[in-house]
This record gives structure tokens, sequence and C-alpha cells, in this order.
């Protein structure tokens, strides 16, 4: 095993090791979490989260907004908005697993 | 005897002319584009030149930048594809070549273009900033610039399509006006009409292949807005208004595309948004005519170019699917199941095939638009939308 390896699996244990923290979205769910940001969010904000008709969600547009009001935003949507509640489709701490992904690695 | 030296005269010179064409020093490299398309790889930066007749990608031309949301129209020789990027970037991709001719950062943040009637000029719609920007085909060099200004700054722009008569039009999503750039006097400032009334958070809008009825879906609110471009002044008319009224609405997950309209005979089928359901409108007078419950919210209602079947794909979560309606009765005759995310789907210009992007697979499916079997499948990277140069001939596409 050459060293780049070693390293990106340490950078790996260290980008997943919040979620492991909270120990309760299994590895397979975040992959399949992180691909409905990008993709599905990203429809409305950007793949790159930057905006389009919805805003910029970048980490840095969203730095000091806390977890609980991202999260609450994602469960519950925003009125007269496009922004939909995704409550029947993510459980609570998915919504929350989103909100501290965006907080973390928006700027990705 | 006269007779048989005339004849193996004649066999001797066909056989001559014969080899003579097939050793033709341009016959290996020259062909045709009319068979050709793009494929855009959404999250590589990357598109595929493909080859409807061989069924196969022949070339992918790379560094194109955010093609999340792309979109592409064709210069009328068919050799130039003109990509849209959401990032802001305008690439012209030579089609024969499959090299990138020119490419140039636009804008910040864009949403869709088109291309002129007269294939000189090519339009982008840009969410930041908030307008239109044309470009000279041939350079991409700035021709005009056409912020779109509103009484609370600058609106983001939707629904941009080309209209005869070297006209563009488009919709200012935040200030509800539907705008016509009109560039026919061949001044590089256009003349603008402003039209307002348009409805609330229009979201995409369509033009009918004739060039004359423009339609904007709301988000906003229910019901639709008309343009008849041949009416003077062009005026806002609002149709559909009942449809949804005292209903409540699904959350949207993905907002419908009006681009990929469906005219199917002598009505439209349009894609509802926030329902399980497509609508039926009468082509002339833009009535309902009736409605066709479906599978999951609609994001693209297709016409075969028949008009006999309609193609309908879905929001997340059910977007792994396809349902196929028959247009005289409304009743869905069909159903697929490609594969998770499926995003697009592409007639070839007889109807014969479509060809179906499927994300999550990393594949583009070609179906037999009869049969409805797949008759093959082309690897390609997170694929998104399918653009065949048949569409150099169609306005508004």
């Amino acid at each position: 095993m050459c060293r780049r390896e070693v390293f990106a699996m340490f950078v790996g244990f260290i980008a997943s090791a919040p979620a492991l923290a909270g120990g309760t979205i299994e590895p397979t769910r975040a992959q399949e979490l992180e691909q409905l940001v990008r993709h599905d969010c990203g429809s409305c904000h950007g793949m790159t989260l930057k905006g389009g008709l919805g805003p910029d969600i970048r980490a840095q547009r969203l730095a000091g907004a806390s977890v609980e009001a991202i999260t609450e935003i994602i469960l519950n949507g925003v009125a007269n908005t496009p922004m939909p509640p995704w409550r029947s489709l993510l459980s609570e701490k998915e919504a929350r697993w989103v909100a501290e992904y965006l907080l973390r690695e928006g700027d990705r | 005897m006269i007779r048989l030296a005339t004849l193996s005269a004649f066999v001797i010179s066909l056989f001559v002319l014969t080899g003579h064409t097939a050793t033709h020093p341009l016959q290996e490299s020259l062909r045709g584009t009319g068979n050709l398309g793009v494929v855009i790889e959404r999250a590589s930066g990357s598109v595929l030149i493909i080859d409807t007749t061989k069924r196969a990608a022949l070339a992918r031309v790379e560094g194109l930048g955010d093609l999340s949301h792309a979109s592409v129209v064709f210069s009328p020789s068919q050799q130039y594809a003109y990509v849209f990027g959401r990032d802001g970037g305008l690439s012209k991709i030579d089609m024969l070549t499959s090299t990138l001719a020119r490419r140039i950062i636009q804008g910040g943040n864009s949403i869709g273009g088109a291309i002129s009637d007269d294939g000189t000029l090519v339009a982008v719609s840009n969410y930041e900033p908030g307008g239109v920007r044309v470009f000279d085909a041939a350079t991409l060099e700035l021709v005009a610039d056409i912020p779109a200004n509103w009484k609370n700054g600058r609106s983001k722009t939707v629904g941009l399509v080309d209209a005869p008569g070297r006209r563009f039009v488009f919709t200012l999503w935040d200030a509800g006006e539907t705008w016509i750039a009109d560039f026919s006097s061949g001044a590089t400032t256009p003349s603008l009409t402003k039209i307002g009334g348009v409805g609330n958070q229009p979201y995409d809008a369509l033009i009918t292949a004739d060039g004359r009825f423009y339609l904007t879906g709301l988000f906003g609110e229910d019901g639709m807005t008309v343009f008849d471009l041949w009416q003077t002044p062009v005026v806002a008319r609002r149709i559909l208004a009942a449809y949804g009224r005292g209903q409540k609405r699904l959350p949207v997950y993905k907002m419908p595309h009006l681009e990929g309209w469906a005219l199917a005979g002598d009505r439209f089928v349009l894609p509802a948004i926030g329902r399980h359901e497509v609508l039926w409108v009468d082509a002339r007078s833009f009535k309902e005519l009736r409605r066709t419950k479906v599978h999951g919210q609609p994001v693209f209602a297709v016409a075969r170019p028949d008009g006999r079947h309609v193609w309908v794909n879905f929001a997340h979560p059910r977007n792994d699917t396809i349902q196929v309606i028959d247009a005289p009765t409304g009743t869905v005759v069909h159903e697929l199941k490609p594969g998770p995310a499926v995003l697009h789907m592409e007639f070839l210009p007889r109807g014969n095939e479509v060809w179906v992007s499927v994300r999550d697979s990393n594949v583009i499916q070609v179906y037999d638009a009869r049969r409805f079997t797949k008759v093959a499948e082309i690897p390609a990277k997170s694929p998104s939308g399918i653009f065949l140069t048949a569409r150099a001939y169609r306005t508004g596409l």
C-alpha cells in the first residue's frame, strides 16, 4: 500500500467521522444522501450548490445558520417559494445529516 | 460483335468508375452530421458525440465545466453544437472533429439558450446576472447584453426560445414579465417589447413549432399564460385558470420541463406541476380537454414525432419509470422501468426509436418506439440531456 493510499484512507476516515460519531446514518445511506444533495437538491440549487432557481447554499453562505434551522427548512420547506418539504422522503436524522453535510462540505 | 464490344466497354467503364470512387481520397473522411447527437455527462463536464445509425458513441469531448442542467442547440449546418452550461460556460463543439472549437464563460449561473432562425446569433439565459446575453454564433463575441431589470433589481430569466424573424422570447421569473428581443433590423441593439401580467413565478416556457404561440408555466399560481406572437400588440392571456383550484398541490421536488412539450395531433400534452397528471389542452382554443393520471409528477411529456404516443418521465422519487400514453384515447398503454433516474428522452426524427438517459445506471438506453423493446445500451457517465442534430431545423429546440 503506497503512502498516497494510506493518506486517502485517513482523509476518508476523517471526512466520515462526524457521521460515524452520530452513529445513526449507515454509510450506504450517507452515500445516497450525498447523491440526493448533489443531484436532486442540485436541480434547483446547482450541482455545485452555488444556486440556480434556488439560492446559493454553499457552506460560506450558510455560515452562521444553525444545524437546527437548516434541518427545519429541509423538513418543512419554505412557504411561497419552490422549496418543498422533504419530510415525506427524509427522516429527521437524515435531514440533520444533510444540514451538517451542507455546513461541512458544501463548498467542495 | 459490336454489341459485345459495347457491353464490355460498359462493364470496364463501370469497373473503373466504381474503382475510382472507392479510392477517392476524401471518401474515408467525409461524413454527414444528420444522424449525430450530443449526450450531456452532467457530473464530469463532458459530452458524448453519438451516432444514431451505429447506435454508438463516437467520441467524448471534455473540459466543459458544470453541465448539471445543460442544454444544446445546433448550427444550421449541423456541424456545430452550442452547449450551455450551468456555470455560465458557452461551448461550441465541432461535431465532425469532436473537438471544442471555442469556449467562453459568459455569466455566473445560466439556464439554457437558443439560436436565431438564421443561425447567426446564440442567446443565453442567466440567473446571475439576471438577463439574456446574445453572441455571434461564429466567433462567440458579445453582440448584445439585455439585463432583466425590474423595480426590485435584476430578475432571473427562464424559458428562453428563438422565434421567427430573428427574435428571442424569454420570461422574468421574479418580475412576471415576458420580453421579446427583436434583432431583425440587423442592429446589435435589439428592439425590446415587454409584456406584463404573466403571473406569479413563471418557471419555464415553450414556443410551438410554428413559432406562433409562447406558453409559460406558473409555479406561484394555478394556470398558464399564452402569447399569440401573430397578434399586434402581443398580450398575455391566462389559460387553464380553473386547473388545480381548491386542490392541494403535492411538494414539487423537480420542476417540470416545458421545452420537451408535445403537440399530439390537435392537442398539447403538458406536465402538470405538483400533481400525478398530464393535461390535454386543445391546440387552438387552449381549453382543457382531459387529464391522464400517471405514475408520478411528470418532468417531460414528449410526443413521438407522429403525435400518436406521448412518453412521460417523472420526478424524484419516482424517476425510474417511463409511461407511454396513447394520444387519441388518453390512456396509458405501456410502462417501462429503465432504472433509477431517467432524466431525458429524445426521439429520432422519424420516430422509430427513442433514446433514454438513465443517470444512475450510467447508460443510454435505446428503445424501439413501437415495440417498446430495448435495442441497444451505450455507456455514458451520469447522462442527462440527449440532443440530436435534427433539432437544428426545429423552432424552439
